[in-house]
């Protein structure tokens, strides 16, 4: 039953993975740009939610209405503004500009916040549990988390096949050059794509900062985690997002329980044979 | 007057390699031109800098009087000017209905809508959910064509479109063209089939090495004349 509860755990961690890794697959399949700052603006997310809610003296959650079309601005505007600038048929200046930025976001935060740990307070909810047996209780804070990625993916997924908007991003990711030619503006698509991916991170950077202590160098861990989610599941396609999370949080939920310091050993080893035996992951996008 | 499209002087550039030379061409309101030559003679060249895909000199380049040369493509998708690129360029991830409605979110209105397109290729509407890619080149190329239609351009540009099709299928499309115009909107028609290009056309260019040798009536212009102008004889 202790495995049982491990794996059920690892699960709901899961979930929380795939938040991070669904806005990283969303703006590398629309325009080919790897994120490097994803993680640090998963802690900027955090830090924003802990100042919204000590200022309006609101919950984390309700703080969402907040900080995601925050962070949805922040990124709408960043890319018009500066990635877009580094977009071509070179792959490195993207690479060597988000890592800037990755770098600003964290000695920013530094500067501001101090390297003191930091949580958010949820209140009752975080303690709360769901007794499904004797020995297995599921937390209610996990579950919600959750529930909650479930939710967004599925939203993702319908926004990308069923609306216009997903019409224009899809035919943006086949050809940019094309795309211009039906009436659609790269630029601003790629702006759009970008502030929906850092709308997805401020659900992700609430949710770790309710779940665990944060401080502003825990950053790249997370962009690995979100790296890791997305090979397992096969880039460009969502689910396959949310499998790839749940793999790697039961892969590290098992480690810790052989040996609490293996637990990021074994996340790590767990994506490393997913590379080695199938490396276009467990659901890559199906060609055209 | 009353030109919808004028061309002064175009210069076109990749680069440092210069494609265009001083080109001067004109289209009129509801008029079918038609743009022949060899191949790198620079038609495609000359479609690309009316659609804002290279840029140049912004009086170069007049529609419906205003000056756009340079001006970025989905504006002058906006404006009227709809281009049905070489190799069709479908979008692989949308079936063939999403790159048919997609042609038609930030277009002008008009009377060109997703039945009136299925009503001119009845073949599309069988295969709406199929993806794009799985069909033959000559249903392909009318999805090409009908994306375009979709936005309600005033000039609709049409980049080689009987490339690598079967005759009776190009024959199939062409048949289509008087329908296609039939409210008043300008074509001009880039094809190296001169036979095909000169029928379709009121009046046709000649372009050789990115400079214009020959201007004149369709249904007038000698075949001799043509071929000099083509191999600069």
């Amino acid at each position: 039953m202790d495995w049982l509860n491990s794996i059920v755990q690892g699960v709901l961690v899961g979930g929380l993975y795939a938040m991070f890794a669904a806005g990283l697959s969303l703006i590398f399949g629309v325009m080919r740009l790897v994120n490097i700052a994803h993680g640090d603006l998963v802690v900027l997310a955090a830090y924003l939610a802990l100042v919204v809610t000590q200022a309006l003296g609101i919950g984390p959650l309700a703080s969402l209405l907040v900080i995601a079309p925050l962070m949805a601005l922040i990124g709408y505007a960043l890319q018009r503004w500066l990635l877009n600038r580094t977009l071509g048929d070179d792959l490195l200046p993207p690479l060597l500009v988000t890592f800037g930025l990755s770098v600003i976001v964290q000695n920013g935060l530094l500067e501001v916040f101090s390297p003191d740990s930091r949580k958010l307070q949820a209140g009752a909810i975080e303690t709360a549990t769901i007794p499904l047996s004797p020995d297995l209780s599921i937390g209610v804070l996990p579950l919600v988390q959750f529930v909650v990625a479930v939710a967004m993916i599925g939203g993702l997924q319908a926004l990308f096949y069923r609306t216009s908007w997903g019409r224009a991003f899809r035919a943006t990711s086949d050809d940019q050059s094309t795309v211009q030619l039906v009436g659609v503006d790269n630029r601003h698509v790629f702006g759009l794509a970008m502030g929906l991916s850092l709308a997805v991170v401020a659900v992700a950077g609430v949710f770790l900062a309710v779940r665990s202590n944060f401080d502003p160098s825990m950053g790249p861990a997370r962009l690995i985690f979100g790296f890791e989610a997305v090979i397992i599941g096969g880039l460009g396609n969502l689910w396959g997002t949310l499998a790839g999370g749940v793999v790697l949080g039961v892969a590290q939920a098992i480690g810790a329980k052989i040996d609490p310091g293996w637990q990021l050993l074994a996340g790590h080893l767990a994506f490393l044979f997913v590379l080695a035996v199938r490396p276009e992951g467990f659901f890559p996008r199906v060609q055209a | 007057m009353g030109d919808l499209l004028a061309i002064s002087r175009l210069d076109a550039f990749y680069g440092d390699f210069q494609a265009l030379f001083d080109v001067s061409l004109r289209v009129g309101e509801g008029e079918v031109v038609a743009i022949v030559g060899s191949n790198g003679a620079g038609k495609s060249t000359l479609l690309k800098s009316i659609a804002g895909q290279i840029a140049t000199r912004p009086d170069a380049i007049h529609f419906d009087g205003a000056p756009i040369g340079g001006a970025r493509t989905h504006l002058l998708l906006r404006r009227g000017i709809s281009l049905v690129p070489e190799g069709r360029r479908l979008f692989p991830s949308l079936s063939v209905e999403e790159n048919l409605l997609i042609g038609g979110e930030h277009g002008r209105k008009g009377p060109w809508t997703l039945a009136r397109v299925y009503d001119l290729f009845p073949v599309l509407k069988e295969r709406r959910n199929q993806r794009s890619t799985s069909l033959s080149g000559g249903q392909q190329q009318m999805v090409a064509i009908g994306r375009a239609l979709m936005s309600n351009p005033r000039l609709l540009l049409c980049d080689e479109i009987s490339l690598g099709l079967a005759p009776i299928i190009v024959r199939e499309i062409y048949e289509r063209m008087p329908q296609i115009i039939g409210d008043g909107m300008s074509l001009v028609i880039v094809e190296q089939d001169i036979v095909q290009a000169l029928a379709a056309s009121r009046r046709v260019y000649c372009l050789q090495e990115g400079r214009v040798t020959l201007e004149g009536a369709s249904a007038t212009v000698s075949r001799e004349s043509i071929a000099a102008a083509y191999f600069g004889v």
